[in-house]
């Protein structure tokens, strides 16, 4: 009676069992995920394998490119000259606000200097373009062409023309992952422009929607307040917008339903910014849920909705280590303030 | 032989470059696991050259890809691996529409234990929607083996 062998490689030169082998790789890959997700060990490994990647995440990346220098190439005159005229309006608009901008700036540096605080203005910004790559349709990440070589660090602030875009989650030798602030893993801390209550912006999946899980029903927010980012944490600069409040539902006891729009074009943007900017001082902050236990901290005294101790902060914004933005500076590329 | 295994490394990078190709928004949840199926594929018809350490490193490579915790495709990739090459015998005397329902079965493991761990390492997403490539990779394992069969004929 022959039986047959479920394992049909060839006999000799076989390697191990092939249960053997399974159960050997098998307990790599598992070693491989608790390093990874505990530890955070094997950055190095990870970033060696995405220099073997990059080729295919450019490959990928290519013809997308290519398609739309084509049709910028061959884009009719008249279309052009319609959106020159355009630009053109919009430049000489923007110029005429500048310099208003430009004495207020002057005088808020004054005043800060007077301070001798100059903390929270951005000082180095550099423009990333997103990857055409699509890493995960259920998690809001992007991939931009800027990585470690360009002096891109974890938990860099990453923003667009009209608002806070996200952070950057990991950095690779040529790219890096931006998490965007509509991830269900992202919060972020944010004051409303109107009133000054400070809360906290958790994406929810849903790129049109933030939600403020940690707002009372008491507290002085309205449909169409601006939410600018308060700077706490030190992972974003402050006094930028991120969203604009859509609904404000006070049907609970305790908290209401409150429901923000991102004022950054997360579907949209091709272009973003890295920034780099000085640190509000802080305290020395704690390792976790700096963002969330600030909040508590200084929402109390103004008398505007104290959360109870958040308990969902999520690690998305709480920096542990980052170097300084002198030491991080991008070469040449960099611009602007 | 060495066009064979230059094949099956091409059709992994074709796998991975499908992995991440952007697609309209409402075809993106669909998205079958092409790379898996050309895997199962090569488990099936080439054990001897296409084993578990080939499986794995795709994977890993799809892991690194797609910035997802490093190991979790790997270990995916390597358990429908595994599981294919003990059912080879049986299932290369199957049928095609018998075969699909088995790989159906394989690429439900597969998404059972990337949703398990993605759960354990913190951003599960629970929708429906999250099993339809296990629908989509199996109606589209018909086309993978003629489109691989044709391909083996030609190289070897």
């Amino acid at each position: 009676m022959v039986e047959l062998s479920h394992d049909s490689r060839p006999i000799i030169g076989r390697g191990p069992p092939l249960t053997a082998y399974f159960l050997t790789l098998a307990a790599i890959s598992v070693g491989l995920m608790v390093a990874d997700q505990r530890y955070h060990q094997i950055d190095r490994i990870r970033e060696s394998l995405s220099r073997v990647i990059y080729p295919v995440q450019r490959a990928v990346d290519f013809p997308f490119r290519a398609t739309d220098w084509v049709t910028e190439s061959f884009a009719d005159r008249s279309r052009l000259r319609q959106e020159n005229l355009e630009l053109t309006a919009r430049l000489r608009l923007a110029n005429l606000q500048l310099q208003r901008f430009a004495v207020l700036e002057e005088e808020n540096r004054r005043l800060r200097d007077m301070r001798a605080n100059t903390a929270g203005i951005a000082e180095k910004v550099l423009v990333a373009s997103i990857l055409n790559v699509d890493l995960d349709p259920f998690r809001h990440r992007v991939l931009l062409d800027k990585g470690a070589a360009d002096g891109v660090f974890k938990d860099q602030a990453v923003l667009d023309g009209d608002g806070i875009f996200g952070q950057v989650s990991k950095v690779n030798a040529s790219t890096a992952e931006v998490i965007l602030i509509s991830d269900a893993e992202h919060a972020i801390p944010v004051q409303s422009n109107r009133s000054g209550v400070r809360t906290i912006a958790v994406g929810t999946g849903d790129q049109n929607k933030l939600s403020l899980p940690f707002v009372t029903v008491e507290s002085d927010l309205q449909p169409g307040d601006l939410l600018l980012s308060t700077g706490m944490g030190g992972v974003f600069p402050p006094g930028y917008p991120v969203a604009q409040v859509s609904k404000v539902k006070r049907a609970g006891s305790t908290f209401a339903l409150v429901e923000a729009r991102p004022t950054a074009r997360l579907d949209q943007a091709r272009e973003v910014l890295l920034v780099w900017f000085k640190p509000r001082v802080e305290p020395a902050p704690a390792a976790t849920g700096t963002a969330a236990t600030d909040i508590a901290a200084t929402a109390a005294p103004t008398g505007a909705a104290a959360p109870p101790a958040p308990v969902a902060a999520p690690p998305a914004s709480a920096p542990a280590t980052r170097p300084s933005p002198e030491l991080a500076a991008p070469p040449a590329q960099a611009g602007g303030e | 032989m060495f066009a064979r295994r230059l094949l099956y490394w091409i059709s992994m990078a074709a796998g991975l470059v499908l992995a991440i190709v952007p697609l309209p928004g409402w075809l993106d949840p669909v998205r079958p696991d092409l790379a898996l199926l050309a895997m199962i594929y090569f488990v099936l018809t080439s054990p001897r050259i296409a084993g578990l350490g080939y499986a794995w490193l795709s994977g890993l490579f799809l892991d690194v890809l797609r910035g997802m915790v490093l190991g979790q495709h790997a270990l995916g990739f390597l358990v429908v691996g595994y599981v294919t090459h003990k059912l080879q015998l049986r299932m290369r005397m199957f049928p095609i529409v018998q075969q699909a329902v088995i790989v159906m079965l394989l690429l439900g493991l597969y998404h059972f234990l990337m949703f398990w761990i993605d759960g354990l390492t913190g951003h599960g997403y629970t929708g429906w929607v999250r099993w339809l490539p296990v629908l989509s990779g199996a109606l589209l394992w018909p086309l993978v083996v003629a489109l691989g069969d044709s391909l083996t004929r030609r190289s070897s």
